[in-house]
């Protein structure tokens, strides 16, 4: 089944062939969750992605994970991918460093749908790690700030510490056109921002809701709390786009392991409107 | 020079959103307007609670005191919201403390000259209920989340 907007999965030559790529650093944002940033210069042709795609990264001789990429998409020289560090994969590339390699496959998956969203105003929404596969969003934006109306983030985070990119996001709160709250569910007397869950901050914003477009990526129960807030504002399913995420092996569609409901989320999604995943969102059993 | 009376400050806050006339005019009598520094405590944790704010700007964060560590802050509350209705509950004292942590601007309303108001006009006892219910409702979904640690679990990788 093809997804429901915007451009889908890229044209690769074998979107199996994995590209050996070198590390050219390592930025450790919080205890758990490191950022990669890979160096793409020598590549005959330039990596070109759409801001929610994900790449699937590979650990030589230990396995594969797909991770978002959170780059800037006119900065194809470098991929940065930000990764929470969990599982046996992800343990592995935790403890790579600069000058090593490793294996990329894709870009794969849907995307944010910027273009569409030009004349709107966006509502961002992330909790967590989910703050890494929007990075590219507001990337996008800002450089097209005059196409859109409102840009606004809602983020929130388990601590103080556990807040990704903290130069970028005081950089964003700085800046004019765009409106940045943050909130994290624990704070001591230090933290002077917001402190409860994401959903809360929603108080403090009016939304238009015939022109607004949000987009939301955290963990399932956050999305839910959040659709729920969006639907008493009145957006309709259409205008809000989730992201999903489940074990996903292949990147193609073949294997099987992402399938939800009617899709596959490494082929049909990870990005998808409301409307498309909302009955198999209310299944507990999916 | 234009100022606004505080019928018309209440008005403009969200918890007051389409109250009739009439019970405005109740309200107006047992309001006044609060300004606190940073740092400075509007509630503290123990003691009667002998009022409620309604937020204008600012933000105030809640926080309980667990010995010996100290206060924890548990929730902020800011423009629009509202702080406090221990007010209203039996035996009318403060479960956390509150410390504006930006300069906030509030609406003061006085908890004993409301409960006496409820008390003598149902109707209009029932209307603060029901609106200060909603609140109460939204901040135990917002402390359920709270509880999950939602965070700890990993949406952007696929481990």
């Amino acid at each position: 089944m093809m997804a429901d907007h915007e451009p889908q999965v890229t044209a690769l030559p074998d979107p199996m062939l994995v590209e050996p790529v070198t590390i050219k650093r390592v930025v450790w944002e919080t205890d758990d969750t490191f950022t990669l940033l890979l160096d793409m210069s020598k590549r005959g042709e330039m990596f070109s992605f759409l801001p929610g795609q994900f790449n699937m990264l590979y650990v030589f001789g230990v396995g594969e994970v797909a991770i978002s990429i959170s780059s800037d998409s006119a900065k194809p020289r470098t991929l940065i991918h930000t990764i929470h560090r969990v599982g046996t994969v992800t343990s592995a590339l935790a403890q790579l460093k600069r000058g090593d390699m490793i294996g990329v496959r894709g870009p794969f998956g849907t995307s944010w749908p910027v273009e569409a969203a030009r004349r709107k105003d966006v509502c961002v929404v992330a909790g967590g790690i989910g703050l890494a596969p929007l990075r590219p969003v507001i990337y996008s934006m800002l450089r097209d700030r005059k196409k859109y109306g409102r840009i606004i983030l809602l983020y929130g985070a388990r601590s103080p510490l556990d807040l990704l990119y903290r130069v970028e996001l005081e950089q964003w709160s700085r800046e004019a056109n765009l409106e940045v709250l943050v909130t994290v569910d624990r704070g001591d007397s230090s933290w002077k921002g917001y402190i409860g869950v994401v959903t809360t901050l929603f108080s403090y914003l009016k939304l238009d809701a015939r022109a607004t477009a949000a987009y939301v990526c955290g963990p399932e129960t956050m999305m839910r709390y959040t659709i729920d807030e969006l639907d008493r504002r009145g957006l309709p399913e259409d205008q809000i786009y989730v992201s999903m995420e489940r074990n996903m092996k292949c990147a193609v569609g073949f294997c099987g392991h992402c399938q939800y409901g009617p899709d596959f989320i490494c082929k049909d999604g990870s990005v998808f409107t409301l409307s498309r995943v909302r009955a198999s969102l209310e299944k507990k059993e999916l | 020079m234009h100022t606004e009376n505080l019928t018309d400050i209440l008005q403009q806050h969200p918890f007051l959103q389409e109250i009739s006339d009439k019970h405005m005019e109740i309200l107006v009598g047992c309001a006044s307007n609060a300004h606190f520094s940073e740092g400075d405590f509007l509630i503290h944790e123990g003691q009667m609670a002998n009022k409620f704010f309604l937020i204008r700007t600012g933000r105030v964060a809640l926080e309980i005191d667990v010995s010996p560590r100290g206060p924890l802050r548990i929730q902020t509350v800011g423009p629009g919201d509202v702080l406090g209705w221990s007010w209203l509950i039996s035996p009318f004292r403060w479960h956390f403390s509150g410390c504006a942590v930006a300069e906030v601007r509030a609406l003061a309303l006085d908890g004993e000259c409301l409960r006496n108001k409820c008390e003598n006009d149902h109707d209009f006892g029932y209307e603060m209920l029901k609106r200060l219910a909603q609140v109460m409702e939204r901040r135990v979904d917002a402390t359920r989340m709270q509880l999950l640690d939602l965070y700890g679990m990993t949406p952007g990788v696929r481990p």
